[in-house]
C-alpha cells in the first residue's frame, strides 16, 4: 500500500492504495464519491469519465497512484457554487438527456469536456466526440441535443437530416 | 398551449437533479458497515461434468471467509419458470432444476459453480481464481446449434431431457388444418427463412446485489438490481430458500436500466443472503461487465420459416409459422412464455388475416439463459410479418404502402377478434399510416435519393405497420394459459395530516420518470401541485405487492391502480366534507382541489380534510374511521394495445456495405399521454435499440460454446454515431377502453417497430440499385453481411 494525494473537486485529498487500485475505484471506495459510475472492464463505455487537470479521462483505466498531485474532477464537482445546476447539467434536464441516470455522470463529463474545446460543436462533432460515451436509454437524441442547447444553439426544429 | 403542470404536460423529470449532480444511489453505491465481498467462480467450458473442488488452498488464502459450491445448495429449491407451456399433444414442458450454483455439471460459459467471499473483493478475486486452478471439470461436447440440439439425442445439456426440447407449441393447434388448407388454396405464396438475432440487454449498470442478515432478529434483507422487487422477493423466498416472506425485505434502490434484464431472479441473488445468514454481516457482489455479457438474460435468438399465402394482389389468406426458440441452458423466469404467448399471439399484427399458425420448438442449448427483451416476443413476431410482407410486395411487384393500407384493420372493426386469441380494443391503424408517410415525405424521396446517388450512396426507403400487446393480463385468462403469478398491480395511495402525498406503487422506475410522471396523475386528480405527491417504489417494506415493471405496464396497469385509489380517497373525503359542511355526501362535488356543496359556496379545501382526517375533531367517528390512505389492487380486463407506423430511410454504400439510417419517422397510437418529453425519449430508446439489433449487435458463441462477443470491445453497441435524430409523433391516439387514463404503454414500442423498417429500407436500396438478387439479409445488416449479399 502507498499513500496518494491529489485534489478531487477543489479539496485535497489523500489515501492508501494498493498498486493496483484504478482511480475510479479510488473515488468510489476510498473516497465514498459513487457519482462516478463503472459500467464496464474495457475502457469503453465511458460511465467513468473524470477530468484529471481539465483533460477528460476514463478512471477506469488509470491507476490512482499515477494520478497523484493531479486536480481531479467528478460529477459531484460539476453543480455551480450555490449548488443550483451548472449550465450543462441544466440542458440535460430541459432536454431529457438522461433516463436511468447511469451513464449520466460519464456523459456530462465528456460533454463539458467537448464544450470546453469546441464551444459551438455541430451535431456530427457531438455525435463522435461522444463515440466514447455508450448510453442504452435515450437513443443519444436527446442527449445530443442536450450538449447543443447547453453550447447556446436553438435546438426546437431539430430532427432527422 | 401546452399544459406546463398535471396529465399531458411535459414536466421536466425530478430523479434527474440526484442523476445529474452524482447523487443517485444505484446498489454498488451503497457502503455497509462490517460489509463483505463475493466473487463467483465461473465456469470457462459451455458444458462438463464437475469432477472435484479442491477448496483447501483458496479457503487458506489472505481474508477468505468462506466458499460455497453446488453442494451446499443442493437441497434448497431451484429458480422456477413462471410460465408452464404444453406441448402440441398436450405433455407439459420440460423443465429442468436452476440451481443457486451449477452441482453436477455446468451448462454454459459463466454458470457459477462456486462463490468465495472475502473481505475485499481483490481478495476474493484473487482466492475465486486459486479455487478455478484446483477444480476438475470434465470437458463435454458442446450443445450450441439450436437444429443440432433437436436432431442429435446423444448429447443432451440436461441428461433428463432426451432431445433437448423443451416444449413444441403450436397456436392455434385446433386450427393447423384450416390454415393448411387456406395455404394450399391460395394463389400465391411467400415463403421466407430468417434469424432474429440474439441480444445482450446490457443495461449499462450491471447486475449487483448485497444481502445481509440480522442474527437477532432473523430478518434478512436484499438490496439488489431488479425491476420488479416483490416478484424477486417471492421467487427467492418461497422458491428458492425457503424464507418466510415477512421475514425478507427487497429492496430495489436506483436502478440503471433494465430492458427486461432485471425482471428476472438469479442465483447471485439467493447467494448473498445465504452467506449473509452464515457470516452474520452484510455479502455484496457486483457484475463486471464480462459477467454481464455470460450471464445476463439473453434476447430474442429465434430461427423462423414464415410462410405467407395471398391473392395476386396482396390481399393476405394465411400465415404459417415454425421457429425454433433458444432457451439457453436453463428457464429463465419468463423464458417461456416469451416465445410463445408474447409471440404467437401477436403473429396477425394489426391485420385482418383470417388464417395464422404458429408453432414454436423452444430448445435448450449450453449458451446464457434467454429471456424477455426490450419487447419480448413481439419484435420477433413483427419482424417475421414485416419482412415477409415486404418480400411478398416485391414478388408480385406492389406498393408496400397500399398493400399494408389494404390489409390494415379499419376502425370500424374494432372490437376485434384476431385469429391467434387476442382481442384488440381499439385503434386507427390508417391514421398512422398517413402520419407516418407524410412525415416521412414521400414525394421528395427521388430527389433525396438522387442526391444520396451523388455522393455514391444507394437510398432505400423501408416500412413497417405494427402492432403490439401491453399489459399482460388479466390474471385468470393467463391462469388458464400457464402463467404461475398473478398479473395485476397495486399503489397506496397516503394522504398526510398536512395535506401533501406520499404514492407507494408496485412498478418499479429504471429509467422511465415514474416519479414525476405518476406524482402529474395523482395531483392532476387531486387539483393540488405535482410538488405536493411523492411516488415511493422499490421497497417491499414500503409497497403493496406489485408485479413490478416490464411488458410497458407500469402506467396502464400500476397506473390505474393508482388512479382507483385516487378515486377511494375522492370518495372518502366527500363524506369527510358532506359531515363538515353539514350537507349530504350525494350534494358534495370535488374540483380542483375543493370539496364543495352542490348549489352553494360552501366547501372545505383537499388540504382541510385531510387535516380534519388525522384531527378528527369534528368528523364522524361514529361512521368513518379516522386517516386518509386508500389501497387498490388493479387487475386489467384486456392486454393494452399500442399501434403505430415507421419509416426509415437508409443509404448504403456499396463499396463498403456500411449503411446508415438518415432518417427514422414515427407515428405511434399509444392512446392518452400523461408527458409528451417522456413518451419522446421512451421512442427514441426503443428506436435506438432496434436500430442496433438490425444494423449491428450480434452475439456470437463458437462451436465450443465460447461467447466470442463479450465485452464493448467485440458487442457492437449502437453509439451516438450511429443513428440519427429521430422523427416522433403520437397524435394519432385512440383512447384504451378498458383502463381509466386511456393509456397504452410506450416503452417497447420502439424496439419493436424499428428493426424490420430499416431492413426492409436496406433491401429496398439495394433493390433500386440494381442488386435485384439480394431478397433478404439476416440481421445484423453488417457491412461485411451487406458487401457479401451484393458480391455473393
Amino acid at each position: 500500500m502507498t499513500k496518494v494525494s491529489m485534489t478531487v473537486n477543489g479539496k485535497a485529498v489523500s489515501g492508501e492504495v494498493e498498486g493496483r487500485t484504478l482511480l475510479s475505484s479510488f473515488l468510489r471506495e476510498g473516497l465514498g464519491m459513487t457519482g462516478t459510475h463503472i459500467g464496464c472492464d474495457t475502457s469503453q463505455c465511458g460511465a467513468c469519465v473524470v477530468h484529471v487537470d481539465g483533460k477528460p479521462v476514463k478512471s477506469c483505466t488509470v491507476f490512482a497512484a499515477d494520478v497523484a498531485g493531479a486536480s481531479v474532477k467528478t460529477i459531484e464537482g460539476m453543480a455551480n457554487a450555490d449548488g443550483s445546476l451548472s449550465v450543462i447539467q441544466q440542458a440535460f434536464q430541459d432536454h431529457h438527456g438522461l433516463q436511468c441516470g447511469f451513464c449520466t455522470p460519464g456523459m456530462v463529463m465528456s460533454s463539458a469536456a467537448l464544450l470546453a474545446e469546441n464551444p459551438k460543436p455541430t451535431e456530427a462533432e457531438v455525435r463522435h466526440y461522444l463515440d466514447g460515451n455508450i448510453c442504452r436509454c435515450t437513443g443519444y437524441h436527446n442527449l445530443v441535443k442536450a450538449v447543443m442547447a447547453a453550447s447556446g444553439q436553438d435546438v426546437s426544429a431539430l430532427a432527422a437530416e | 398551449m401546452p399544459k406546463d403542470h398535471g396529465i399531458g404536460a411535459s414536466t421536466k423529470r425530478r430523479e434527474d437533479i440526484r442523476f445529474l449532480t452524482g447523487r443517485g444511489v444505484y446498489t454498488d453505491d451503497m457502503a455497509l458497515h462490517g460489509q463483505t465481498a463475493a466473487v463467483f467462480v465461473r465456469s470457462t467450458v459451455a458444458h462438463g461434468r464437475i469432477k472435484s473442488i479442491n477448496q483447501a488452498k483458496a479457503a487458506a488464502m489472505p481474508g477468505v471467509l468462506a466458499i460455497f459450491t453446488g453442494e451446499d445448495f443442493k437441497d434448497v429449491g431451484g429458480n422456477p419458470a413462471g410460465w408452464l407451456i404444453n406441448s402440441r399433444d398436450g405433455t407439459p414442458m420440460r423443465e429442468p432444476k436452476r440451481p443457486v450454483l451449477a452441482h453436477g455439471k455446468v451448462r454454459h460459459v459463466g454458470d457459477a459453480y462456486a462463490a468465495v467471499i472475502a473481505e475485499t473483493v481483490a481478495q476474493a478475486k484473487d482466492a475465486a481464481e486459486q479455487l478455478a486452478e484446483d477444480s476438475v471439470i470434465e470437458e463435454l461436447p458442446a450443445i450450441v446449434n439450436m437444429k443440432a440440439a433437436v436432431a442429435d439425442a446423444s448429447n443432451r445439456v440436461h441428461d433428463e431431457i432426451p432431445d433437448n426440447l423443451c416444449f413444441d407449441w403450436g397456436w392455434i393447434e385446433d386450427n393447423r388444418a384450416a390454415v393448411d388448407a387456406a395455404m394450399k388454396a391460395a394463389p400465391h405464396k411467400v415463403t421466407l427463412e430468417l434469424v432474429n438475432n440474439r441480444l445482450v440487454p446490457n443495461a449499462m449498470e450491471p447486475r449487483a446485489s448485497i444481502g445481509e442478515y440480522n442474527p437477532g432478529t432473523g430478518d434478512y434483507k436484499l438490496t439488489t438490481t431488479s425491476q420488479n422487487p416483490h416478484l424477486t422477493r417471492l421467487l427467492v423466498a418461497a422458491f428458492v430458500l425457503g424464507i418466510p416472506e415477512n421475514k425478507l425485505q427487497v429492496v430495489a434502490p436506483d436502478v440503471g436500466g433494465g430492458f427486461g434484464s432485471k425482471i428476472y431472479h438469479y442465483g447471485e441473488e439467493a447467494l448473498v443472503l445465504a452467506a449473509a445468514k452464515k457470516l452474520g454481516r452484510p455479502v455484496r457482489w457486483t457484475a463486471e461487465r464480462s459477467e454481464s455479457f455470460l450471464t445476463d438474460a439473453h434476447g430474442r435468438d429465434h430461427v423462423t420459416k414464415i410462410e405467407l399465402g395471398c391473392t395476386k394482389d396482396g390481399e393476405i389468406l394465411a400465415i404459417r409459422t415454425e421457429t425454433l426458440a433458444n432457451v439457453g441452458a436453463y428457464l429463465s423466469n419468463f423464458s417461456t412464455a416469451t416465445p410463445t404467448f408474447l409471440h404467437g399471439t401477436l403473429m396477425s399484427g394489426p391485420y385482418k388475416v383470417p388464417h395464422v399458425y404458429v408453432n414454436v420448438k423452444t430448445v435448450f442449448t449450453n449458451t446464457a439463459p434467454v429471456d424477455a427483451y426490450r419487447g419480448a416476443g413481439r419484435p420477433e413476431a413483427t419482424y417475421s410479418l414485416e419482412r415477409v410482407i415486404d418480400k411478398m410486395c416485391r414478388e408480385l411487384g406492389l406498393d408496400p404502402f397500399e398493400v399494408r393500407r389494404k390489409n390494415l384493420l379499419t376502425p370500424d372493426q374494432f372490437p376485434y377478434q384476431s385469429p391467434v386469441g387476442l382481442l384488440y380494443d381499439t385503434g386507427n391503424y390508417q391514421a398512422t399510416l398517413d402520419k407516418a408517410m407524410a412525415m416521412a415525405d414521400l414525394a421528395g424521396f427521388e430527389k433525396r435519393a438522387a442526391a444520396s446517388k451523388a455522393k455514391g450512396k444507394l437510398r432505400g426507403m423501408g416500412l413497417s405497420t405494427w402492432i403490439e400487446a401491453c399489459g399482460i393480463a388479466p390474471s385468470n385468462l393467463v391462469g388458464v394459459l400457464g402463467a404461475r403469478v398473478g398479473l395485476y398491480d397495486a399503489a397506496t395511495v397516503r394522504v398526510n395530516a398536512t395535506g401533501n402525498i406520499s404514492v407507494m406503487v408496485g412498478a418499479h422506475s429504471h429509467g422511465q420518470g415514474h416519479e414525476t410522471v405518476f406524482a402529474q396523475i395523482v395531483a392532476d386528480k387531486l387539483g393540488i401541485p405535482d410538488t405536493s405527491v411523492e411516488i415511493v417504489h422499490g421497497d417491499t417494506a414500503k409497497i403493496p405487492f406489485g408485479m413490478g415493471s416490464y411488458g410497458s405496464r407500469s402506467l396502464a396497469v400500476c397506473g390505474t391502480a393508482m388512479d382507483k385509489a385516487v378515486d377511494k380517497i375522492i370518495a372518502k373525503g366527500k363524506k369527510i366534507a358532506a359531515h363538515m359542511l353539514e350537507a349530504a355526501e350525494g350534494d358534495i362535488s370535488f374540483a380542483d382541489g375543493k370539496f364543495s356543496v352542490a348549489g352553494t359556496d360552501k366547501a372545505k379545501t383537499f388540504g382541510e380534510i385531510a387535516f380534519s382526517a388525522y384531527v378528527p375533531h369534528n368528523y364522524p367517528l361514529e361512521t368513518l374511521e379516522p386517516g386518509l390512505e386508500e389501497t387498490a389492487f388493479y387487475d386489467p380486463a384486456n392486454f393494452t394495445y399500442p399501434a403505430g407506423a415507421y419509416i426509415c430511410e437508409v443509404e448504403v454504400d456499396e463499396g463498403t456495405g456500411k449503411v446508415d439510417v438518415v432518417a427514422f419517422h414515427c407515428a405511434d397510437d399509444f392512446g392518452n399521454i400523461m408527458n409528451p418529453m417522456i413518451v419522446e425519449g421512451q421512442v427514441h430508446g426503443g428506436v435506438g435499440q432496434g436500430i442496433g439489433q438490425a444494423l449491428c449487435e450480434f452475439t456470437t458463441y463458437d462451436e465450443n460454446g465460447q461467447l466470442l462477443t463479450g465485452s464493448y470491445m467485440d458487442y457492437p453497441m449502437p453509439r451516438a454515431e450511429d443513428v440519427p435524430f429521430y422523427n416522433v409523433d403520437y397524435s394519432c391516439l385512440t383512447p384504451c377502453t378498458h383502463n381509466p387514463l386511456g393509456v397504452k404503454g410506450c416503452g417497447e414500442a420502439g424496439a419493436i417497430g424499428s428493426p424490420p423498417a430499416v431492413v426492409n429500407a436496406v433491401i429496398d436500396a439495394l433493390q433500386r440499385g440494381g442488386h435485384a438478387h439480394v431478397t433478404h439479409i439476416d440481421m445484423p445488416v453488417s457491412p461485411s453481411r451487406v458487401w457479401s449479399a451484393i458480391n455473393g
